[in-house]
């Protein structure tokens, strides 16, 4: 008897839950057909994957462009946020229509060996050093990365890279090519394997230097107890561009959508409003536009 | 070309930090659960649906509080373990010791009520009582321990969070295999994949032939 009556307990808890899901689930259908009646008629294949960097969903910026695209063309974009070297790979295997990557090397790579259709400059932000505000290695104001780097290495203060193929990581690693310092093995250069955001509190933690994106900086600066110490070099742009997956080599991948949003972000409102994006919270611009700029404008052949 | 000085230093120290973390939980999960099986105490349904609820504690969450303990700012921070091995240990024994301690309670209750009766009835001291249940429930007790392993030998978000995949000093098995994929090297982490199970496998065979051979 006691049994029965904890099973109809149970039961009675089960179906309680249930009926409260399938009130939730029924709420955003009713929103739907408001959407749909705004924006133009539905694409042939409305699901478009985007392969983009941590960076740019860390700073938040796509989740003010994503639903501005998906009202404007009515695709449903899913955002994948893999580092660079994933986000590439995922267009070489045909697993995404559309990438926003910053790793200018690496790209044109992919677009040589036939992968990528097209290939728009889209925004820039920059990357900068961060460290403890006791600056053990004395970097602060140095006016490259190059010697900031050097500095770092002579003194031998704890260096945390992100080692993970990713964009900003490549920029590290390019960098420390042009000291005279090999930091692979040495026992202050810190191997974290991880994201921006989990680098940067790993540096914070143990108070070491780092070479991050501004955004990613700013949106986590409460939580860290890092300053920026080097920042302004033009070897610290970060340049981002819009890459078309090839239909021609995926014939399934959705090119149409791909196309879209690679002239929504490079369409003059839109640009504007990178511009503006984190202004109001940082004080400063995240992303600078530089769709009306060439490659050679901003020092990259 | 998977076998390298690296892997072989990961996979050591996975098998290191989840085999002493599974110790840990065995040694306090194994007195927990008897208590839980045989005392007669207020509170202790309410005791045991805690622990068969943290059975099912999601590592990250785990990982999450840990490492908001450990932080420099945290409470411990002045002891200096966030993203050492022992900050992975502390979070994989959270996670592990609710599963020893809900299948130890769950393999003693399953026995004859009669067996204690009767050793009590042939003199047996409490602690040798409890020896005799644990001798007598060594099958699923085995069981428990297999299954605080694999509980923690695969668990990665917790040894993300608190060790911070960190090369050479707290990268695991199941951390590298998240760094791979985020790098695109699909291969490699598959490489590390079939390592893991084939590892946990091999640990799980181990226990499983002294469970099946003290079955006889």
């Amino acid at each position: 008897m006691k049994h029965a009556r904890i099973t109809f307990l149970l039961l009675t808890i089960f179906a309680l839950a249930l009926t409260g899901c399938g009130g939730a689930t029924s709420a955003p259908a009713t929103e739907a057909p408001v959407a749909m009646t705004e924006a133009p008629a539905a694409p042939a294949n409305p699901n478009l994957i985007l392969a983009t960097t941590t960076s740019t969903q860390d700073s938040g910026l796509l989740d003010v462009l994503v639903p501005m695209f998906e009202e404007q063309t009515s695709y449903t974009v899913q955002t994948v946020a893999v580092g660079t070297g994933a986000a590439l790979k995922m267009a070489e295997e045909g697993n995404a229509d559309v990438l926003l990557v910053h790793a200018p090397a690496s790209e044109k790579a992919l677009m040589d060996a036939g992968w990528g259709k097209d290939r728009f400059l889209v925004m820039h932000n920059d990357f900068v050093i961060v460290g403890p505000a006791a600056d053990p290695a004395g970097i602060k104001g140095t006016p490259t990365a190059v010697e900031a780097f050097q500095k770092i290495a002579d003194a031998g203060s704890d260096f945390i890279t992100r080692g993970d193929d990713s964009g900003t990581n490549k920029m590290e690693i390019s960098l420390w090519g042009k000291t005279t310092a090999d930091p692979n093995g040495q026992a202050w250069y810190i191997d974290s394997g991880q994201g921006m955001g989990a680098t940067l509190t790993i540096t914070s933690e143990k108070q070491a230097y780092t070479l991050t994106d501004r955004a990613t900086y700013l949106a986590n600066k409460e939580n860290l107890d890092l300053e920026i110490l080097v920042e302004g070099d033009a070897a610290l742009l970060n340049v981002y561009h819009v890459i078309t997956v090839n239909p021609d080599k995926w014939p399934k991948s959705n090119y149409d959508g791909a196309i879209a949003f690679a002239k929504f972000m490079t369409d003059p409102a839109t640009q504007k409003v990178i511009g503006e994006f984190g202004v109001d919270k940082f004080g400063q611009p995240l992303f600078f536009p530089d769709a009306d700029k060439t490659d050679a404008d901003l020092g990259l052949e | 070309m998977i076998f390298n000085a690296e892997v072989f230093q990961i996979t050591i120290l996975s098998l290191q930090i989840s085999a002493l973390a599974t110790g840990l939980s065995l040694f306090i999960g194994l007195p927990f659960g008897t208590l839980l099986a045989l005392g007669k105490f207020y509170g202790r349904s309410f005791l045991l649906s805690m622990v068969n609820t943290g059975m099912g504690l999601p590592p990250v969450v785990v990982g999450l509080f840990v490492a908001i303990t450990l932080w420099r700012s945290g409470p411990l921070g002045d002891m200096h373990l966030i993203y050492t091995p022992t900050a992975i240990i502390i979070a994989q024994v959270i996670i592990s010791f609710p599963v020893v301690t809900g299948l130890t309670a769950a393999a003693l209750q399953a026995l004859d009520s009669r067996l204690r009766l009767q050793l009590y009835g042939l003199g047996a001291s409490r602690l040798q009582m409890i020896w005799m249940l644990w001798k007598e429930a060594r099958l699923p007790l085995l069981a428990a321990l297999m299954a605080g392993f694999g509980s923690v030998i695969s668990e990665v978000g917790a040894s993300m969070m608190v060790g911070g995949n960190i090369r050479y000093q707290t990268r695991v098995l199941t951390t590298a295999i998240v760094l791979e994929t985020g790098k695109g090297n699909f291969d490699f982490a598959i490489a590390l994949g079939i390592l893991l199970l084939t590892i946990t496998f091999l640990v799980n065979w181990a226990l499983t032939w002294i469970q099946q051979r003290s079955a006889k």
